[in-house]
């Protein structure tokens, strides 16, 4: 890769351009182990290294706090405390000042830091911060949502309610209603690496932190604070991370922060890399919820109106909780029109650690809510389930009537499920195994197969409106090779590599000749985190508009110098056409260089047309949606509760896809990381507050042998993004997770048929062999009662 | 006594290692990344369940030297005496290309954030060595030690599948240099006992048995350590101390499996891998067990002896071998003793194994023909996790139909893997049908209590343990129809 060899000047086409499948530009590395990652670094001389102490109880204040066993252990060069925080002991990332670096009086959850040990080696301060004695006054916890008020307890931030019509009234007028309360278990993100920073103290009161961060900008701005200095004192750089889906949006500020403070203080090269268990203990995950469902329905599995209330366990502090409720709550329509509806929000206060964005922020699980209330009117009315989500769809796009208007007052313009269902359906030969399960279930005693088909329309942009703005910066050199630069982050999903793409094409020059460089906030500034599945949509859009300016330049410049209308300056591959001659690129920008043309370019993107106001409940919130269906099987052992996962087929937009061997991956990956959280991924807290599942031994994430035995990855062909995104694609990045849910829904219809499908299992989630076992065990001693 | 040498001497990929200043509870990781800067392979979780630190490991042993996948966080440097360590950065294609392993990766987008992907490149380089056109069944088995976030694992089952149509295992450089690094590991085998630092730095890998069974006598205190798979947790995650650390994994004396009048004698040393063939041959119900035990990288390092000598609630391999009536074999210096395998577990962390003895031998009887044996074991996640429950089952039945003889043991539902007396009390003597069976699982709540922990609550635990008698008795009637879910059968 990128081996300068001298372009094809009589190419048809650009190696490497958009919609052509791309290995990620880094494979090469990952797979030799050349990849570096912040802890592959080599370590500046006289690197000093983070243990932190973490609290051992759930809530109270702090009576004593006695280091002085640390301070004298070996190794040991000072130990941190709140007090050593020169500037705000806060790294809230929603400017709540609920989130400290350190804890300061009193601890609200288990594992929350208090103080941070720097000694010469890891081992070191790892070994020492284990000599703390301290001292608590303990106070109630509150660990659990589920016994909670969603009105009057506690909550972390203000709760969001939508409504459209009159969903009381509708429900109330309702030939049918159900009325009904899920569980709904949170995630851990499980990034292979863990929470990391290496930060470098430079001049006056400068530092750099070397940081696996989603937000760099955010990273930086909450570090400066953290240090009582300007942003402009504090550079983040970070060139990929092993995995980030969320957690490292803003989970990675507060290590970021403790390395810098120790750095400035010290004067050293400081570095603090995560145990796995102190990371999966300290940092948060994805919400758990408790979803109360009222639905009015008729006779027929028409949704005529339905009350949910999404109550999500928000850990101690803010965080992203309110804006991860608000999605939910922009996702309990799924892919359905509900004619009145009133869905809130309840970001509860719970003595846990502060959850966070996780790879669909809220959007998955709003949708499981909705996927519920399906299930629960297709068993009121003896219908297959995927009957009653046909019944309740939007309007398709080339049809749109009444039924096209979500919850928060957005037209649905460009709906494709029905499309995708229908294709799907027919290439899963949905209608046939169906009747072959049925025959199947009848002969068999103990293992029994469950089908389901799910759908997906997930909301793309930020809700955060000034989130959705991008920017870029590209330098075209002398020789015509280019450096790339913009403001998001690789995390695996090919981001720089679809935005080099981008680049490529807009100069018609092969992929090789674009350089990919590490994010820092010292070439683009202000930047949102890479999140929200926005990485292509945003940057793609801010680099092109910067490879536009240059190229515009070298039209005005060719255009100029050679005596030919503008026209007639066309960039072909590797070359120019400039009337009736062809100059190399590489020609051309020579000349440019030295007839004094500017060949650097700062590009910026905003997202058009969306807006939201957040105290109405309205507005365009989402810039287009994304769309996509799953169609899993599995086979259930009723003695156990065990089972495997028989064949899924997933059909899935990605609009006209960049690279659709990268988005084919984001598709696989997300489904199987969708489906591990509904299934085997469970959190469990004991009594005290303390996480038990904190490592890989406890927490179960999908194996390759828990994916489908038979699995069918397909992208739509036909579809384009209905705005004009960058080059028509749809973002991938999180829209595929929620196909997971074809697998819950797949065994909780293997359960249902233990009473022959006459009773809802209502199977929560994660759907661990236990949940199936007592599901099971549910419905026979229902079905044994007399009706 | 043996002679004795202060250092430990290895090949780290091509080059001869000798060091001196070794921490017993150094591990290979750290050693890798930290003093030999070799940072492609990944620290991910330290404890040996992601597979992100994987290398390889040759070892010279009755098949001649056998590369196998291990998880480096928790390979202590005192086990590597005399054996070959291949890390990522040894992989090599001809001239400048990838490795063939690396390039199908590439070319079947086995990667995305590349964390995890040097642990996959080297089970999977472990695997096509062994198996250059591996099955399904045969990858997933060997990547059930290596856990990927993103990719979903399909790419990286494609490109499993397509490597060999990148090279020939058998011109791959390990293939080629095989017999010069026999001949170099050999002559590393000097037959000295390896014996470094001392108070709390202080490791020693005896030269033999016989060298261990006087070492530990003299310092009872010791942390024996085989497989590293349990102990490598006391140092990554609770930082305890382990000196004196006396490494037997290597000692040949330790590595033999034998078979005499139907009884399988596994010495205390003798890995998961090792101990595969033959008892999934001998005792075909166990085979599948033990690929469930751990991940490839755990069953490469985990001794089926340490598996018994930690005395663990929920080890996986005393439950059957008690059902089987194994016995045990102790010793201490020269004096040996032999008693039932159930009886060395006395208590919740407390075993019938006096200062300064170790576990020597586990022996196994080989059940009759005609007898029936399962083992069936319960877990969130399929592959690669802890039971929550596991039952396993003997039965002879007398030519009328009845029980003559049933041994029923269970992992994860008391303090130790404890014997299911009232319901085997129930069963006993009785026409064995299912209305004896049902009348026996009302007997559970007799022989077992079970905690609710992360993995299940008590009730579940409860509830499957008895339902497990369900599915024995199905088995046993040789019923075509499916009684259990399965991986590998089609749809």
């Amino acid at each position: 890769m990128n081996k300068h060899a001298t372009p094809n000047l009589k190419a048809e086409k650009i190696a490497g351009g958009v919609a052509t499948d791309q290995r990620h530009d880094s494979a090469h590395k990952h797979v030799s182990g050349a990849a570096v990652y912040i802890d592959d670094m080599p370590e500046p001389a006289g690197t000093l290294h983070i243990g932190l102490g973490l609290s051992k109880i759930a809530h109270g204040t702090l009576k004593s706090v006695d280091l002085s066993a640390v301070r004298s252990a070996p190794g040991v060069v000072d130990v941190l405390t709140h007090a050593d925080v020169p500037g705000e002991n806060d790294v809230s990332p929603s400017n709540m000042h609920d989130d400290p670096v350190l804890a300061e009086g009193k601890v609200e959850f288990y594992g929350q830091p208090i103080f941070a040990v720097v000694a010469e080696t890891r081992e070191e301060a790892r070994r020492a911060a284990r000599l703390a004695k301290i001292e608590y006054d303990e106070l109630p916890a509150v660990i659990d949502i589920w016994n909670l008020d969603t009105v009057n307890d506690k909550q972390v931030t203000t709760p969001l309610i939508l409504k459209r019509g009159d969903a009381a009234a509708a429900i109330a007028a309702a030939p049918r209603r159900i009325k009904n309360r899920m569980w709904l278990g949170g995630q851990d993100h499980f990034y292979l690496e863990g929470q990391v920073s290496l930060a470098i103290p430079g001049e006056d009161d400068e530092v750099v932190v070397y940081c696996s961060t989603q937000g760099p900008s955010e990273t930086q701005h909450l570090v400066a604070h953290a240090l009582g200095v300007p942003s402009h004192a504090v550079t983040v750089e970070v060139r990929r991370m092993g995995g980030g889906f969320g957690g490292k949006e803003t989970q990675a500020n507060q290590c970021a922060a403790i390395a810098a403070i120790a750095a400035k203080k010290l004067k050293r090269a400081v570095k603090i890399r995560l145990d796995r268990d102190e990371d999966m203990t300290a940092t948060g995950k994805r919400h758990d919820f408790a979803i109360d469902y009222e639905v009015g329905f008729d006779d027929e599995g028409n949704i005529l109106g339905v009350d949910f209330t999404y109550a999500l366990r928000c850990g101690f502090s803010a965080d992203l909780s309110g804006p991860v409720g608000d999605r939910a709550l922009f996702h309990c329509d799924n892919a359905y029109f509900y004619p009145a509806v009133h869905a809130k929000s309840a970001p509860l206060y719970t003595n846990t650690v502060s959850n966070t964005a996780f790879r669909g922020f809220g959007g998955p699980q709003g949708m499981v809510g909705a996927e519920r209330v399906i299930d629960e009117v297709a068993f009121a009315v003896g219908k297959d389930s995927l009957e009653i989500r046909k019944l309740n769809f939007y309007d398709p796009m080339e049809a749109i009537g009444e039924r096209s208007v979500t919850p928060y007052h957005q037209k649905v313009e460009d709906c494709i499920i029905q499309r995708i269902v229908a294709e799907l359906e027919e290439s899963a030969d949905y209608a046939r195994r169906r009747r072959e399960i049925g025959a199947f279930n009848n002969n068999s005693r103990f293992i029994k197969r469950g089908l389901a088909l799910t759908p997906v329309k997930f909301g793309i942009s930020f809700t955060k409106t000034e989130a959705n703005q991008a920017g870029a910066l590209v330098h075209v050199y002398a020789d015509g090779s280019v450096h790339m630069n913009h403001g998001g982050t690789e995390m695996g999903q090919g981001l720089h590599l679809k935005v080099a793409q981008v680049v490529a094409e807009e100069f018609q020059i092969d992929l090789d000749r674009v350089k990919i460089t590490a994010t820092t906030t010292a070439k683009v500034p202000n930047t949102s985190p890479t999140a929200a599945s926005s990485g292509a949509d945003l940057n793609g859009m801010a680099a092109q508009d910067a490879a536009r300016q240059i190229r515009k330049r070298l039209t005005d410049f060719a255009a100029d110098k050679y005596q030919v209308p503008h026209d007639q300056v066309v960039f072909l591959p590797n070359r120019v056409r400039i009337g009736n001659q062809e100059v190399a690129f590489n020609d051309l920008v020579k000349q440019a260089y030295v007839n004094r043309i500017q060949l650097s370019a700062a590009g910026f993107y905003k997202t058009p047309k969306i807006h939201w106001d957040r105290s109405k409940g309205r507005g365009h919130a989402f810039y287009y949606y994304a769309y996509g269906a799953a169609c899993s099987e599995v086979s259930v052992d009723t003695l156990t509760g065990e089972y495997v996962v028989e064949r899924t087929d997933i059909l899935h937009d990605a609009g006209r896809s960049l690279n659709r061997a990268i988005d084919l991956g984001q598709v696989e990956g997300g489904f199987i990381q969708g489906m591990g959280w509904l299934t085997t991924e469970e959190l469990w807290w004991d009594d005290g507050g303390r996480l038990r599942t904190h490592a890989p031994s406890t927490y179960k994430i999908p194996l390759a042998s828990d994916r489908p035995k038979i699995f069918n990855v397909k992208l739509t062909d036909w579809s384009s993004a209905y705005e004009p995104t960058i080059h028509r694609s749809k973002a991938v990045g999180e829209p595929p997770l929620p196909h997971g849910m074809s697998v819950l829904h797949a065994l909780s219809d293997a359960v249902a048929s233990v009473a022959d499908h006459e009773i809802c299992p209502r199977l929560d989630a994660p759907a661990t062999p236990e949940r199936v076992l007592m599901a099971i065990e549910w419905l026979k001693q229902e079905a044994a009662k007399p009706a | 006594m043996a002679e004795t040498r202060n250092q430990i001497r290895f090949i780290l990929n091509g080059s001869d290692v000798a060091l001196k200043d070794v921490a017993p509870d150094a591990t290979l990781l750290d050693w890798l990344r930290l003093n030999r800067s070799l940072r492609g392979t990944k620290e991910g979780c330290a404890e040996g369940d992601c597979g992100a630190c994987a290398v390889l490991v040759g070892k010279l042993s009755a098949e001649g030297l056998v590369y196998e996948s291990v998880n480096a966080c928790i390979r202590f440097m005192g086990s590597l005496d005399g054996t070959h360590v291949v890390t990522v950065e040894h992989l090599r294609g001809d001239g400048e290309k990838l490795h063939p392993v690396q390039q199908a990766m590439v070319d079947f987008h086995g990667s995305q954030c590349g964390f995890c992907t040097p642990g996959f490149i080297m089970s999977l380089y472990g695997l096509w060595m062994k198996t250059p056109d591996p099955s399904n069944a045969a990858i997933e088995k060997a990547l059930q030690g290596n856990l990927c976030r993103c990719t979903g694992y399909e790419a990286i089952m494609r490109a499993a599948h397509a490597i060999s149509s990148y090279g020939k295992a058998a011109k791959d450089p390990l293939a080629v240099e095989r017999d010069d690094i026999t001949a170099r590991l050999k002559a590393l085998r000097d037959g000295a006992r390896v014996e470094i630092g001392s108070g709390k730095v202080r490791l020693i890998v005896p030269a033999s048995v016989d060298d261990f069974a006087a070492l530990l006598e003299k310092e009872p205190g010791a942390t024996i350590i085989a497989g590293s798979t349990d102990v490598g947790l006391w140092v990554t995650k609770h930082m305890r101390d382990i000196s004196p650390a006396i490494f037997i994994g290597g000692l040949d004396g330790l590595r033999t499996t034998s078979e005499k009048d139907g009884v399988i004698t596994i010495s205390a040393g003798v890995t998961y891998t090792e101990a595969f063939e033959t008892l999934s041959k001998r005792i075909p119900a166990l085979g599948p067990l033990v690929d469930r035990i751990g991940g490839e990288q755990v069953r490469n390092m985990g001794t089926i002896g340490g598996n018994i000598a930690n005395g663990s609630p929920i080890g996986d391999m005393p439950p059957p071998l008690i059902a089987l009536g194994a016995q045990l074999t102790l010793r201490k210096g020269e004096a040996r003793r032999t008693i039932p395998l159930e009886t060395f577990f006395i208590a919740y962390g407390k075993q019938d194994r006096q200062p300064g003895e170790f576990v020597e031998s586990v022996h196994v009887p080989v059940p009759a023909k005609g007898t029936k044996f399962a083992v069936y074991k319960v877990t969130k996640r399929r592959d690669e996790d802890i039971t929550a429950t596991l039952g396993a089952f003997y039965l002879a039945l007398a030519k009328d139909g009845t029980v003559a003889d049933i041994r029923i043991a269970y992992g994860g539902m008391a303090a130790t893997p404890k014997r299911a007396a009232a319901v085997e009390k129930a069963l006993i003597g009785k026409v064995w049908n299912e209305a004896t069976v049902e009348a026996a699982m009302a007997q559970y709540a007799k022989d077992f209590t079970p905690l609710t922990d992360m993995r299940a609550t008590a009730e579940y635990r409860a509830l499957a343990a008895r339902n497990l008698l369900l599915r024995f008795y199905v088995e046993t009637t040789g019923t075509k129809a499916p009684f259990q879910v399965s991986r590998n059968e089609a749809a």
